[in-house]
């Protein structure tokens, strides 16, 4: 039947469609993205067919080598020169390739992999009915308290779906930072958001609280997601274009042909400050930045505990990542506008975070007050719009996702009857009967409150010199301050852990298995090198500060 | 490439430091004779800086310059002048004494768990104080200076809260809170001045570009860094905010009486002889020779708190009931005259001040100890449970009035020189100053004498009737410091000449002449 044929009254022929433009796709400059989503979708058909029993050998088998294969991918691309001396636009535009993208999915791909040595941990419990069981609830389906619960616990299920949903998180999060236009930025925001909705509801033990913290992040969630879309939608009746390098174009004032619609909504500068102030709202929600922090401390304290440390590093290193793409690619036009704004978020960020600790007395509160501040700290940085503050972003998020996750990993290991111990009145006198565990725990400590010889002063230095010569003196300032502030409740944990006398009915440390051990070593040897010989990686941080556009 | 000297003298220590943690818990005596060797061979490197030292020649020596964070304009660079090597010569000579008289201080109460091990811990800390200290002294790079200036908190903080001083009043319970209320009270204080000085370093990186001071009191000099008045004032007073604090100067102080009283004697001679040097040194080294305008520009508030600190350290010690609570009082009033002899801008107040922060070191060392083998057999602290010693510990009680003595600075004992200087430099150019300074003599006279009149004379004290003589192991921690003082006291040249070049270099940073009549400095 040809074209002609259904012409009738009613409708007209459409010109004859020749043949559609196949989108060029470059696998290889994807490649990190797509090894990692091959291996969720396959772990999804390892729940389907491969017998209940070998499930999680092969599940972490294959998350393993995933994130291995992915981060050997990302290692060459970069030795390709894609971080240094060229960039690529990937995927009809979709993708960026160059540094600050190569950098962040190296380094989310790394912590991905220490995060999921935590997920995988399964000697923290006493076994159960003659079956090992790890953090997450035998099955998630089943009503907390119910019989269903109890027969699926005295059955020995486990959850192995967190490995593909952990996949899937990390190939949402490899490519927020690396979005090119906003509606890939959109999808990838809901790609690795959704899932992590999931992890945070399958603690095995306080179920229901662990539920309850799930529906929070997950309405709160879909509230920012809401505002993000919004402010996508303006930017491109704005620009008329999703791209970054368009909208880039538009708000510069350089493009190169206005066509009428165009010049009629280039004028309108709501549709530009509220549609971008509506996106970077979406992005400060993901980094827990004040005032849209509200989640962050009853996620972390609800999640099973190896979710908040992964979440806690790797959400922040992707959001970061795409707010700096934002900010520095698509909004540099704006600059003038949006600094004083993010100044002011900054400065509540950092003293907010830091007094609000004060009072905490659950430990997983507390890191999330303290993972608050120290976004204050990132963005610090992110105002300095110098290559400097790009390098110095991009290094503190490094040293600061390692330091996260084997602190997390770390109060897995402190348990009593009612699994992990995390009410700061059970760490008392940890350093008499474990003087090791609690060292570790020092010295994570020190770094987050930034101690020189640690990660920790090594990235605050950078971002603060960044900030500062940046223009931003005052931040410096405020960001000693709540510094200062912040040393207060790390120390008070130290104190309790070697100064206070240890309870008679205190908590036990676990011995752990090889994977949770692997997490923690990494993390102090991360803390470290970082601290003492920091050069190397700032100066891949300084060759990867670049963005393509 | 000649051998770092420098390096090694940090180095050994650091490594000792984690070679004693590591010590098998049973093995708690090995552990001590070990941090003591690493402690004497650290020793034997100090004076071999000393005796490679030429105080004519350049004024830094010995240096070592290697590419460390080149992102941050940082380098690892260490040199010393007279200054530094004096007060490193001073730390290295202390640490054995200190490790000796802490001998039993860390033996464990009660067993804990199998792999808790006070002693190790205890003895690893005071080398890696040593360790940090050493190295704040020998760094020219402002960066690496602040990064040990900031970390030796770490472990001074664990010596503090970790290990209090079992004379303790109150119970065990009460012991333990005040200890960690000490240890928390030194940090904050601490960690505040030091955040407060990183963002001045942050400062001064970005007007400067790089962190090697002698490229900046160069370019200083030479006129090719221009700093804007206020700018120079801010950093100033960021550097000498955390100075001040470490030193102390009042109104910072009220950690230091805190910290001691609740420390062991030996942490309290570690903290007060050794750790606040490096404030007054830095004050000296940084203050000076990067923001010399600025620092003209703030002396006379500067010497203003000084004189607050002699007067007012000293008041407090006279109505102290704590022994050690009275050293500490003392060493604030001490403070005050090595603060005031750096910012009278002569040359024989800084040297004088240089001289009394060596001297300080020796005879607060001298007297603490003493007080801290006193206390050890009492079991407290209060001045009033004391009376009569003298006639059944004579020895014990003639070494604590030679240390009391030095602390009142008598003619013929070390600190007398020293304070001579500090108020000959101050009354050459703030007669005023220098007139009601001379009151803190008079205070410290007061202090010493009935300190000593109380716990030593009158009638023997049932509780103290059967207390024993100095052991031999405490004779041995306090005889070369009484031989020092003494030693000093006549003959202080050998120190003086190591001094006064490095302190004419550092008053020509300033650009500050003496005053006329020219006084020779302790010939």
């Amino acid at each position: 039947m040809s074209a002609v044929a259904v012409h009738s009254l009613w409708t007209t022929a459409a010109d004859p469609i020749s043949k559609i433009d196949a989108p060029k796709i470059e696998y290889g400059q994807l490649s990190p993205t797509l090894i990692v989503v091959g291996a969720a979708i396959i772990g999804v058909l390892v729940e389907a067919f491969v017998p209940r029993k070998s499930r999680y050998y092969a599940q972490l088998f294959v998350s393993v080598v995933a994130l291995c294969a992915a981060f050997a991918a990302v290692v060459a691309l970069a030795a390709d020169g894609y971080a240094t001396t060229k960039a690529g636009i990937a995927a009809m535009g979709a993708i960026a390739v160059d540094g600050p993208a190569l950098f962040l999915q190296g380094t989310i791909l790394l912590a991905g992999l220490v995060g999921l040595f935590t997920f995988a941990e399964r000697r923290l419990d006493p076994e159960t009915h003659g079956s090992r069981v790890d953090s997450f609830a035998a099955q998630a389906a089943s009503v907390p308290g119910s019989d269903s619960e109890k027969s699926a616990v005295k059955a020995g299920f486990t959850t192995t779906e967190v490995f593909p949903l952990l996949l899937f998180a990390i190939a949402g999060m490899l490519i927020f930072p690396a979005a090119n236009d906003l509606l890939t930025l959109f999808v990838a925001l809901e790609v690795f958001s959704l899932p992590l909705y999931l992890l945070c509801a399958l603690a095995r033990r306080k179920r229901l609280m662990s539920q309850e913290a799930a529906v929070k992040y997950f309405l709160l969630g879909a509230f920012a997601s809401a505002f993000t879309l919004f402010g996508i939608a303006l930017l491109y009746g704005y620009a008329g274009s999703v791209s970054y390098g368009t909208i880039a174009r538009v708000v510069d004032g350089t493009v190169a042909t206005v066509d009428p619609a165009l010049a009629d909504t280039m004028g309108n500068d709501a549709l530009l400050l509220i549609g971008a102030a509506m996106i970077v709202m979406g992005l400060l929600f993901k980094v827990g930045a004040v005032p849209f922090h509200m989640w962050t401390p009853d996620v972390y304290q609800g999640a099973p505990t190896p979710v908040t440390g992964f979440m806690a590093a790797a959400t922040k290193v992707a959001a970061f990542g795409a707010l700096l793409r934002i900010l520095y690619v698509v909004l540099p036009g704006l600059r003038w506008d949006w600094r004083p704004v993010m100044w002011a978020v900054a400065i509540v960020t950092m003293l907010g975070g830091a007094i609000v600790a004060i009072t905490q007395t659950d430990i997983k509160r507390l890191l999330a007050y303290s993972s608050i501040a120290h976004a204050g700290f990132i963005l610090a940085g992110v105002i300095a719009t110098t290559p400097d503050g790009v390098s110095s972003v991009l290094f503190y998020l490094a040293a600061y996702s390692f330091v996260t996750i084997g602190a997390f990993a770390v109060v897995t290991l402190v348990r009593d009857a009612g699994g992990e111990a995390t009410h700061l009145s059970k760490w008392a006198g940890l350093g008499r009967r474990s003087p090791l565990v609690a060292a570790v725990f020092a010295v994570f400590l020190l770094a987050f409150a930034g101690i020189p010889l640690t990660s920790g002063f090594a990235g605050k230095f950078a971002v603060f010199k960044a900030a500062a010569e940046g223009g931003a003196a005052p931040l410096v300032v405020v960001g000693v301050i709540s510094s200062a502030i912040a040393a207060f409740f790390y120390i008070r944990v130290i104190v309790l852990m070697f100064f206070s006398e240890p309870r008679p009915e205190g908590p036990t440390v676990a011995v752990p298995s090889p994977l949770t051990m692997t997490a923690i070593a990494v993390g102090v040897a991360v803390t470290l090198v970082l601290g003492v010989a920091p050069q190397y990686f700032l100066d891949l941080a300084n060759q990867a500060g670049v963005f393509v556009r | 490439m000649s051998f770092p000297l420098l390096t090694a003298t940090a180095v050994l220590p650091a490594v000792g430091a984690i070679a004693t943690a590591a010590v098998p818990a049973a093995r708690r005596t090995a552990a001590k004779w070990l941090a003591l060797l690493v402690s004497l061979a650290t020793l034997a490197l100090a004076i071999t800086v000393l005796v490679r030292f030429d105080p004519d020649g350049a004024r830094y020596q010995l240096t070592e310059s290697h590419a460390w964070i080149a992102d941050f304009g940082v380098r690892y660079e260490l040199g010393v002048d007279g200054i530094g090597v004096a007060l490193l010569a001073l730390t290295a000579l202390l640490i054995p004494f200190i490790i000796l008289a802490g001998w039993h201080d860390a033996d464990p109460l009660e067993t804990g768990s199998r792999r808790w091990r006070p002693t190790q811990g205890f003895f690893a800390l005071i080398l890696a104080v040593e360790a940090m200290v050493i190295i704040s002294f020998e760094a020219t790079d402002v960066f690496l200076f602040y990064i040990f200036f900031e970390a030796m908190l770490i472990p001074m903080y664990f010596l503090i809260g970790g290990f209090g001083d079992r004379a303790h009043a109150g119970s065990d319970e009460n012991a333990a809170a005040q200890r960690s209320y000490a240890a928390v009270k030194f940090l904050l204080y601490n960690l505040v001045g030091g955040l407060i000085m990183l963002a001045a370093v942050i400062g001064l990186y970005v007007v400067a570009g790089n962190f090697s001071l002698q490229e900046i009191a160069e370019a200083r000099a030479n006129g090719t860094l221009d700093m804007a008045t206020n700018t120079e004032r801010w950093l100033f007073l960021g550097f000498f905010f955390a100075f001040a604090v470490k030193a102390p100067l009042w109104p910072l102080h009220t950690w230091l009486p805190n910290a001691m009283g609740e420390a062991t004697a030996p942490v309290a001679v570690l903290i007060t002889a050794v750790v606040d040097k490096v404030g007054t040194f830095a004050m000296l080294r940084f203050c000076l020779q990067l923001f010399p305008e600025a620092s003209k520009w703030a002396t006379p508030a500067i010497l203003v708190l000084a004189l607050i600190s002699i007067v007012y350290g000293a008041l407090l010690a006279v109505g102290q009931r704590d022994i050690k609570r009275l050293v500490a009082y003392a060493s604030i009033s001490h403070f005050g005259f090595i603060i005031m002899g750096i910012f009278a801008m002569t040359s024989q107040g800084q040297s004088g001040a240089t001289l009394y922060m060596v001297n300080h070191g020796i005879s607060t060392a001298a007297l603490m100890l003493v007080a801290g083998f006193l206390i050890s057999r009492r079991g407290s602290r209060l001045i009033a449970d004391y009376g009569g010693v003298q006639k059944v510990a004579p020895v014990l009680a003639g070494t604590f009035l030679i240390g009391g003595l030095a602390t009142l600075s008598l003619p013929g004992l070390a600190p007398f020189v020293s304070e001579f200087l500090v108020l000959v430099g101050t009354f050459a150019r703030y007669p005023v100053i220098g007139i009601i300074a001379t009151f803190g003599i008079v205070l410290a006279a007061l202090y010493t004498l009935v300190l000593y009149q109380r716990t030593m004379t009158g009638p023997v004290k049932p509780e103290v009737s059967a207390m024993p003589d100095l052991r031999m192991r405490e004779l041995v921690v306090v005889a070369p410091l009484v031989v020092l003082l003494i030693f000093l006291g006549v003959y202080p040249k050998p120190v003086t000449d190591i001094v006064n070049p490095a302190v004419k270099s550092t008053m020509s940073d300033v650009h500050k002449k003496d005053p006329k009549p020219e006084v020779e400095a302790a010939k």
